[in-house]
């Protein structure tokens, strides 16, 4: 096979042609390898993000229904859920409660749930391990909550969320029914809002629509929507990071199409030298072809590996400074290691086919130098 | 309007495919304006340089076109998420009037573009560069139609909302749905299944033929683009059907997901390939009267009628394993 | 007669006004198995001469018969193909790959038609045996003496067995017992039946006694032709 042995045989020469270039191809191939390292870690970062979010939507409740009252979210009375729990197709409806308080001790916002059963008396509650982090409390330790009229109630930290949720968990309390009302005030027939469970999952706008008609201040919201949204919105940021990164693509490229044009006189001696002895234009394109693979292809690989690295065993360290923004309790991102072909695929339209393009003239323009004007040096 | 990381970089393939090949068209022009294959003058020797560079760029487009392609799809399968109503790609595609048209321009080019490097590899192997007209002129034609393309795709990313309500593929290709999905999918299943193996097989005896005898290319190719596009109407028609494993989805788009073990790629690559490869066999009879290519072309043919045969092949065994094997039954 | 040269002329940036006419119109034939030596001072248009019947530059106007077939015009992939098999080349300044081996440099200008790696490798230790520098066979370029590199440069002109071989002032940088080496190679070719042609204005090329015939040029012009 004569074909694959020539390919072979340019292969090797090529890449012993690289290794006499080795600081030039030394410094292209850091930087292609930070390029792609840089946009695979953003890449991987929002997709997995994203799919974790799906991942813990999955097991919100199919329709919440919150009141609105003058635009905004207010408390919705109990005596809803009999009226809608006879809609058809509602399986079943209980009253949620959940709520933020902010920390003048700390500066932080925690999210208080009442979870549907809290295996505590009252006057303990559950903390998140990111609250544990940031607080420096521990089991048994008193961590005192001022209630609505002023006084502060001692609670007792019965045990700590693991911090495998820390995504969702990290500034959460989860506290009794009893505790809750009585720490904001809310009387026994009031809820943040109410959740539905719904026989077929076909009928949500029909009921969500039916609801809207029954009771008008309420909103309510499907699964979906907010999964959409969340998608949505991960989306957008993640392609605003990309656009944004495109300068430094830009740059990139216009860094290695001047190495690739700035010939240095020896390797224009050589191609002239190949020439000489035979080679043709195309031969030398070939050369030219498997030096841009092999540049790529390591870059690339290396890239994503050390992307992937870092994203998913440091916790993308590097972004902190930019995630970190106003929270005060910063969950620990720990992702789950995620990677599809089509992160792959965008990672290789947006770094590889660039560099490629803008090495094909340059190429050419090496591959066609005449021997003659060489040869008489 | 999505702008998500994997719509950014399928904007960014096409416009640097579109900006290769405008600079591809713009070289072209001129060496078909001063093209002279007698003299030896300097300005003949730096136009048959250029020509190398043409062809290193169309070589190019052409492997990221086909890329492109499988891109494409799987970005707008993986978008499905952010319309109601869309379950893979079918659904996405049709949430406003440019996603399908896209599609069959990303095939015509792609389909084009190898058309253009059959000639362009025949052309080379001639020692009087026979084809250069026709070369040029071909690429002259494909750079509008790779415009398009790139307009359309805008069109439709830019036109995509997240609130639209659209059709899944259930709904799109069922039978009872009037329009081309619909048509397609409600063709009747025994006599698709007929016309689908007797395509094939009537293209296997042509190319046979054609390959015996060096007679026979212009019904070699047309039947081999026949079968095609009866191969294509049957992935819809039935042979979706076995992979699912359920009468009813005739979806084109889910065969290419993880669940189905990716092996739409494997049908569309080699259905793609035997379609060019066949209609490159019919393009390449008429040239083969020009200068020197009465020597070159009919070797070439036969290379491409036996890779036409064997893509098909591989294309109808994946088909009937699948049939043999699926546990349903038509 | 294996080249056949008609009124060859070659101008180099033809139109502008550094314009040099290297050729004047130098008609010419090469014959099959016999050793020429083109002699003249530099600045004659010998290197270009060479160039041109090597296949590797174009003339500007006059036509090219390689073995009664016109090759003037030929597109380069088909010139290059044919220059490779049929012509070997020694150059004045030897051209060889800084950085590789001395076999490696001898298999490069095969390379491009594909034959199996380990068949060429064999054929490159040949031909390095054949000029006794075998023992160099993995050292690199650089440390090569003149000598050696001059016979690396003959065993890579080698490789694709042509049947001619074209030498550019071989003997520039080779002190006299050296270029008598060079010289009785040349023989020994001849002697296999290779076509030899040699640019060179060294006394010691064209007053060997090898030489069949001797082509003077000047200024672009060929003066006299006779037998060495």
């Amino acid at each position: 096979m004569s074909w694959v042995e020539k390919q072979r045989n340019i292969i090797d020469f090529t890449i012993s042609s690289l290794f006499r270039r080795k600081g030039k191809i030394a410094a292209l191939t850091a930087v292609y390898t930070l390029i792609v390292f840089i946009l695979a870690s953003v890449i991987f970062f929002t997709s997995a993000i994203r799919r974790e979010a799906s991942l813990i939507l999955r097991d919100a409740p199919e329709i919440v229904v919150q009141r609105l009252v003058a635009g905004r979210h207010d408390l919705i009375p109990l005596s809803y859920a009999e009226r809608i729990r006879e809609i058809r197709g509602v399986q079943a409806v209980s009253g949620r409660l959940w709520g933020y308080y902010y920390d003048p001790v700390y500066g932080a916002n925690y999210t208080l749930v009442v979870p549907v059963d809290f295996p505590h008396p009252p006057g303990n509650i559950v903390i998140g391990d990111g609250l544990k982090r940031s607080s420096g409390a521990t089991r048994d330790d008193i961590f005192p909550l001022r209630s609505h009229d002023g006084a502060m109630i001692p609670f007792i930290i019965k045990e700590t969320i693991s911090a495998a949720s820390d995504l969702i968990t990290a500034d959460t309390i989860l506290i009794s029914e009893e505790d809750f009302r009585s720490l904001f005030g809310i009387a026994g027939g009031y809820a943040t809002d109410l959740t539905l469970k719904v026989r077929n999952p076909k009928e949500l706008s029909t009921i969500a629509r039916k609801i809207g008609m029954i009771y008008p201040d309420t909103r309510p919201i499907s699964r979906d929507e907010i999964l959409r949204t969340y998608e949505s919105v991960f989306d957008w940021r993640g392609g605003m990071m990309i656009v944004v990164l495109s300068g430094s693509v830009l740059a990139f490229v216009i860094f290695a199409w001047d190495k690739a044009t700035g010939l240095s006189a020896e390797e224009k001696k050589e191609i002239g030298i190949l020439k000489g002895l035979g080679w043709e234009t195309s031969d030398v394109l070939l050369m030219k072809f498997w030096e841009g693979t092999a540049v790529s292809l390591s870059s690339f690989l290396m890239g994503i590996l050390l992307a992937y690295c870092h994203v998913f065993f440091t916790a993308s360290t590097l972004f902190e400074p930019a995630l970190k923004g106003w929270s005060v309790i910063y969950p620990d991102f720990r992702l789950t290691p995620f990677i599809d072909p089509l992160q792959v695929a965008n990672l290789f339209f947006l770094t590889v086919i660039p560099y490629t393009v803008a090495t094909i003239a340059p190429s050419w323009r090496a591959a066609t130098i005449d021997p003659d004007a060489v040869m008489r040096g | 309007m999505v702008l998500n990381p994997a719509v950014i970089a399928l904007l960014t393939g096409s416009l640097l495919i579109a900006f290769m090949l405008l600079y591809a068209v713009w070289h072209g022009v001129r060496i078909l304006a001063r093209w002279d294959i007698g003299s030896g003058s300097e300005l003949q020797l730096s136009l048959e340089r250029r020509t190398y560079l043409i062809s290193t760029i169309v070589s190019y487009t052409m492997a990221f076109q086909l890329l492109s392609l499988f891109h494409f799809i799987y970005t707008a399968d993986s978008i499905h998420g952010l319309f109601s109503g869309a379950m893979c790609a079918a659904g996405v595609l049709n949430l406003n009037a440019f996603g399908y048209p896209l599609l069959i321009m990303k095939i015509v080019n792609f389909l084009l573009a190898g058309i253009w490097l059959i000639i362009n590899h025949a052309d080379t192997r001639g020692y009087d560069y026979p084809l250069i007209k026709v070369k040029y002129a071909l690429l002259l034609s494909i750079a509008p139609l790779v415009l398009l393309e790139t307009f359309l795709e805008f069109e439709y990313f830019l036109g995509l909302h997240a609130d639209v309500i659209t059709s899944c593929c259930g709904s799109l290709f069922s039978i009872d749905k009037p329009g081309l999905a619909g048509d397609l999918a409600s063709l009747p299943i025994g006599p698709m299944e007929a016309a689908f193996f007797a395509g094939m097989a009537a293209t296997f005896v042509a190319g046979l033929y054609f390959c015996r005898k060096g007679k026979g290319g212009y019904i070699f190719s047309a039947l081999s683009f026949f079968t095609f596009l009866i191969a294509a109407a049957s992935l819809i028609s039935f042979i979706c059907l076995y992979f699912y494993e359920l009468p009813t989805h005739h979806c084109p788009f889910c065969i290419l997901q993880k669940e189905y073990g990716y092996i739409g790629y494997a049908l569309y690559i080699t259905l793609l390939g035997g379609g060019v490869t066949g209609l490159g066999t019919g393009v390449l009879m008429p040239l083969r009267t020009l200068g020197s290519m009465d020597l070159v072309i009919p070797a070439l043919q036969r290379k491409l009628a036996v890779i036409s045969m064997i893509f098909y092949l591989l294309f109808t065994l994946i088909t009937c394993c699948r049939m043999l094997f699926s546990s349903l039954r038509l | 007669m294996l080249i056949e040269l008609k009124e060859i002329k070659k101008t180099y940036n033809q139109g502008r006004p550094n314009e040099h006419i290297a050729l004047g119109g130098i008609s010419l034939s090469i014959d099959e198995g016999l050793l020429t030596v083109l002699k003249g001072p530099s600045g004659s248009g010998k290197t270009t001469l060479l160039s041109i019947l090597g296949c590797m530059a174009r003339p500007t106007s006059g036509r090219i018969m390689l073995r009664e077939r016109e090759i003037t015009s030929l597109p380069e992939r088909f010139l290059t193909d044919i220059r490779r098999s049929t012509f070997g080349f020694i150059f004045q300044q030897f051209n060889l790959i800084k950085g590789i081996s001395a076999l490696e440099n001898v298999m490069v200008p095969a390379y491009p038609r594909g034959e199996k790696r380990h068949i060429l490798k064999e054929k490159a230790g040949h031909l390095l045996e054949l000029f006794n520098i075998s023992h160099k066979a993995s050292a690199r370029i650089e440390w090569l003496s003149g000598g050696e590199a001059q016979r690396v440069t003959i065993a890579r002109a080698l490789i694709n067995d042509p049947k001619a071989l074209i030498a550019d002032e071989p003997t520039a940088h080779l002190d006299t017992r050296l270029s008598l080496e060079f010289m009785e190679i040349m023989g020994r070719l001849k002697g296999e039946g290779k076509t030899l042609l040699i640019a060179s204005h060294d006394p010691i090329v064209y007053n060997s006694a090898v030489v069949d015939r001797i082509v003077e040029m000047r200024d672009g012009m060929l003066v006299a032709t006779g037998s060495g």
